[in-house]
């Protein structure tokens, strides 16, 4: 809170080669007319304001100012032997069941996505074509995050260059999960942007898991992502986003998030990969009755840094949201939590909660919590809680006086710390695959 | 769970059209030309007759302002102020003066109207004083000079300094000279540098080693004078194993424009000592219609220096158009303790953003924060809070509890706060739930027959509460009508 002078009119060699990156790829970026006007205001918006900083009270734990020293340029289309070392991670990620759609470098990959039988009601098609040929209705929704002055986000808008576009239409019940996996592979270090949406249409009912892996011998990368979500009135939507990028990975991802009247929408989002990086969740009330749990674990350590923040705006009445935030960190891991709820003016009877909590178990890592309540409605039931400790030496002692080994008996209980978080995923196999994906963090912990 | 009528009731007793220290005192007065500019600087320098150094350090922290911006990130929105339009000096003509009977009349019935007792006789002339009743040394600042100091001998035998700041630059300039500027720099942020540039007066406290103050100590603040900014400086140093408890009023006439306060509080403790910082900030909150009032951008800050040290603030905030206040607790000594209980109560168009720091840097600190926001009107209150932790702060603990009550559908109560854990052994608990603060003791409560309600209330006013009861202005009861407001219908 201390202030001093800001250099806002300071412009970073960082932002300005990300300028220059736009200037010399837009003629290759999909869509034209509107689209590419879209993209131009979104330059420009990012132009003004330049990479976040500590100054930006939204950015003030993840200052890319000083950590993204330099701009990558933007990630070729892959060639065989990329396309062939993403099928063979391609393996160890797809998760069963589940309908694949891999993105390599930041391209759709049709050879390794599986677009067969779709099921009736879902249509499925790339970015690029719908930012080429796709309705108005589509692509303004794609674009419906123009409306976000978020510098990232704007950039994310300039650039994007592919991703998925799924439509679910109205009442269809999708049995089988939808599983969008990016996969970075390049054999230089590349930059992507990428961008998908997914339409949940009125009373349908969809489960989508997102992946982010790097193949073996992927240089380091940028990614870049966004993903737009709608969830119609009395739809369901069950969402898991696993971030197990390589360790010197730089990623932002952005949500943007709508729920309309009487819908439910549970999601969990794990971050164990990935140097630098920040998930931020945009998720908006549009309708009644609706029903977010918004659940997160940070699991760190080295030298990464992972920020997770969520903005849960309850802009109409008698909506519930419940979250669940986890960090573990070790060695010099730096985790970062955001939370903010708003409740708009009108937004009576709504009933809001957050608990964050976060276990140092080491002496050089920093956990960083902002549970934020804003509130403009008088008719509410709202609270936040927010911990910090370390392993409790008598639960450790415990275990240990009955011959666990130091290293599983901080597993057991880091992994029960953690569950707390991934317990409030409703869907059995999702939450097994949270639980896969702690435990993979674990072990690799030795 | 909307607000019970006996609450709303309560409020609307201090809603802003309801503020009873607006009056006016018709008094002739000094002021420096309107304006700031270096001049100004010398020009309060040279009347508060500083030695060479103060008027540089000042100069200093003038040149570094100019160069500085108005910080926006506070939840707080006001038309941009204009510097030049306002008396950065103004004290009440008269000459030295040699005695309390020498302070102009109209000044001394102001402070009889406001309930501040100035002289020592009116305090001692009761025929039977109950046994114990405690006495309370006044230093009254109006608009930018102290008019009066009362009790001063006495508190000289106990070897305690109690004077305006700038007669301690005078008499006792290598005190200032070793603490003015240590907990907030000169440079500290924008209002502290306007605030060390210009400022005027205030208190400046020096407790010797081991002595405990033997009464209270208290400043009253009265802004009465036309588009002026108030600048006041406050200095309190506890020495070793020293106590003492510091008492703030504040009160300014109805008035359309809007004043500027930038006031800077620097505490510091050394080992084992201790101070009590109460303030009850009651300036002018503006009509109800938003219209005037006064903007109140506070910097205060408490340097645990030594082992075994605590500060604790106390505040109770209901006036002022803005509030702009963090007091904050540097928790340097190993095991030493900083606390900070508030109640901002905010109605009309006010807006508060408010809340504290506390920095814990050595080892076995701790440190507890009790903060209540009440929102009424079209009122915006938000409690903005730092808890952070260095590497080398093995064993600290934060306990943090902050509700908020709204009272109708305009207004709105915020909590921001920034939790920052830098080493394993830390033990922070935030939490914004009033069924929490501890089942222990609310269990007691409830089991001695009180309605969980009443036991909430009980265990979270407890701590504030005795501080407050001691406070010797007529508003205190007011103060304690406040506390009384029940926890019904909390939100984080």
């Amino acid at each position: 809170m201390n202030v001093a002078l800001a250099k806002t009119d300071m412009k970073t060699d960082t932002s300005r080669a990300l300028s220059e990156a736009f200037a010399n790829v837009r003629e290759r970026l999909p869509g034209t007319g509107s689209v590419a006007e879209v993209r131009q205001r979104a330059l420009e918006s990012f132009e003004q304001q330049g990479l976040p900083h500590r100054r930006v009270e939204d950015w003030k734990y993840t200052d890319l100012r000083t950590s993204m020293r330099e701009v990558l340029p933007l990630a070729a289309a892959p060639d065989e032997a990329a396309a062939s070392r993403a099928a063979s991670i391609l393996k160890s990620t797809a998760v069963k069941g589940a309908r694949q759609l891999v993105l390599v470098d930041g391209v759709y990959a049709p050879q390794l996505s599986n677009l067969g039988k779709l099921e009736k009601g879902l249509a499925i098609r790339t970015l690029r074509d719908a930012l080429e040929t796709g309705g108005e209705a589509v692509r303004d929704q794609l674009l419906s995050s123009k409306q976000s002055t978020d510098p990232m986000v704007s950039l994310n808008t300039a650039m994007m260059t592919d991703g998925v576009v799924i439509e679910v239409s109205e009442g269809a019940e999708l049995a089988q999960p939808i599983q969008i996996i990016h996969i970075a592979s390049g054999a230089v270090p590349a930059a992507m942007f990428t961008r998908s949406l997914l339409r949940v249409g009125n009373k349908a009912k969809v489960t989508l898991i997102e992946s982010f892996v790097a193949a073996d011998g992927a240089k380091s990368y940028q990614a870049h992502d966004a993903l737009v979500v709608s969830v119609g009135s009395h739809a369901r939507l069950d969402h898991v986003r696993l971030m197990e990028d390589a360790r010197d990975a730089f990623n932002v991802s952005t949500a943007f998030v709508t729920v309309g009247a009487h819908s439910h929408f549970n999601t969990f989002n794990l971050t164990a990969g990935g140097q630098l990086s920040r998930y931020q969740a945009f998720i908006k009330f549009a309708g009644e009755h609706a029903r977010v749990e918004t659940n997160g674990v940070n699991l760190l350590n080295g030298t990464q840094h992972g920020d997770t923040t969520l903005f849960l705006d309850h802009a109409v009445p008698n909506g519930a949201s419940r979250e669940v935030f986890r960090a573990v960190l070790d060695d010099r891991g730096h985790s970062v939590f955001q939370g903010r709820i708003i409740v708009r003016p009108d937004a009576q009877k709504t009933d809001a909660k957050m608990m964050t909590r976060a276990l140092l178990l080491s002496d050089e890592a920093e956990a960083d919590n902002k549970p934020e309540l804003e509130i403009f409605a008088d008719d509410v039931t709202c609270g936040h809680g927010a911990t910090t400790g370390a392993l409790d030496q008598s639960l450790l002692f415990y275990l240990r006086a009955r011959g666990l080994p130091e290293k599983e008996a901080q597993a057991l209980l880091i992994e029960a710390f953690v569950g707390e978080a991934i317990e409030s995923i409703v869907d059995d196999n999702l939450r097994d695959i949270a639980v896969g994906a702690a435990r993979r963090w674990l072990a690799a912990r030795g | 769970m909307p607000a019970v009528q006996e609450t709303v009731d309560r409020v609307r007793q201090i809603d802003v059209d309801q503020y009873r220290y607006g009056f006016e005192t018709d008094i002739e007065s000094d002021k420096a030309p309107k304006g700031l500019s270096e001049d100004t600087v010398r020009f309060i320098s040279a009347k508060k007759n500083e030695p060479a150094w103060m008027l540089e350090w000042r100069l200093e922290a003038y040149r570094r302002w100019l160069t500085m911006r108005e910080p926006e990130w506070a939840r707080v929105h006001y038309p941009k102020i204009d510097y030049q339009d306002y008396y950065y000096y103004s004290a009440p003509k008269r000459k030295e003066l040699a005695s309390l009977d020498e302070v102009d009349p109209e000044i001394l019935k102001t402070y009889e109207k406001l309930g501040i007792p100035l002289r020592e006789q009116e305090m001692l002339a009761g025929v039977v004083r109950p046994e114990g009743e405690r006495r309370i040394a006044v230093d009254a600042v109006f608009d930018s000079v102290s008019v009066a100091t009362t009790f001063q001998k006495e508190l000289k035998q106990a070897g305690v300094i109690f004077m305006p700041i700038s007669e301690a630059i005078r008499e006792h300039p290598d005190l200032v000279k070793k603490y003015l500027g240590t907990v907030v720099p000169t440079s500290d942020n924008y209002f502290a540098t306007l605030n060390s540039a210009v400022f005027s007066d205030g208190s400046f406290v020096y407790v010797p080693p081991g002595v405990r103050c033997p009464m209270e100590l208290s400043t009253y603040f009265r802004i009465n004078e036309r588009n002026t900014g108030q600048f006041e400086r406050t200095l309190i140093i506890a020495d070793k194993g020293a106590y003492v408890s510091y008492l703030e009023g504040c009160t300014a006439p109805q008035r359309d424009e809007n004043q500027l306060h930038a006031a800077v509080v620097e505490l510091v403790t050394h080992d084992d000592a201790e101070i009590k910082y109460s303030t009850v900030q009651n300036w002018y909150p503006g009509n109800s219609e938003g219209k005037g009032g006064i903007y109140n951008f506070v910097t205060k800050r408490g340097d645990c220096r030594g082992h075994n040290s605590k500060i604790s603030w106390t505040q109770v905030e209901t006036g002022s158009a803005i509030t702009w206040k963090y007091p904050s607790c540097i928790l340097r000594g190993d095991n030493s303790r900083g606390e900070f209980y508030s109640i901002a109560i905010s109605n009309g168009y006010q807006q508060v953003d408010s809340g504290t720091k506390m920095i814990h840097l050595g080892k076995n600190t701790t440190s507890r924060i009790i903060s209540k926001g009440i929102a009424a009107g079209v009122s915006q209150n938000t409690y903005r809070g730092l808890v952070t932790a260095h590497r080398k702060a093995t064993n600290a603990r934060n306990f943090t509890a902050c509700d908020s009550l709204l009272i109708g559908d305009k207004c709105g109560a915020h909590t921001v706060p920034y939790i920052e854990a830098k080493n394993s052994s830390a033990l922070f608990e935030h939490e914004a739930t009033t069924s929490k603060i501890s089942e222990d003791m609310l269990f007691y409560c409830v089991q001695r027959g009180l309605s969980p309600e009443e036991a909430v209330a009980l265990v979270v006013n407890g701590f504030v509460k005795d501080v407050l009861q001691q406070l010797p202005m007529e508003f205190a009861v007011e103060a304690q009508k406040l506390i009384s407001i029940s926890l019904e219908g909390s939100v984080g």
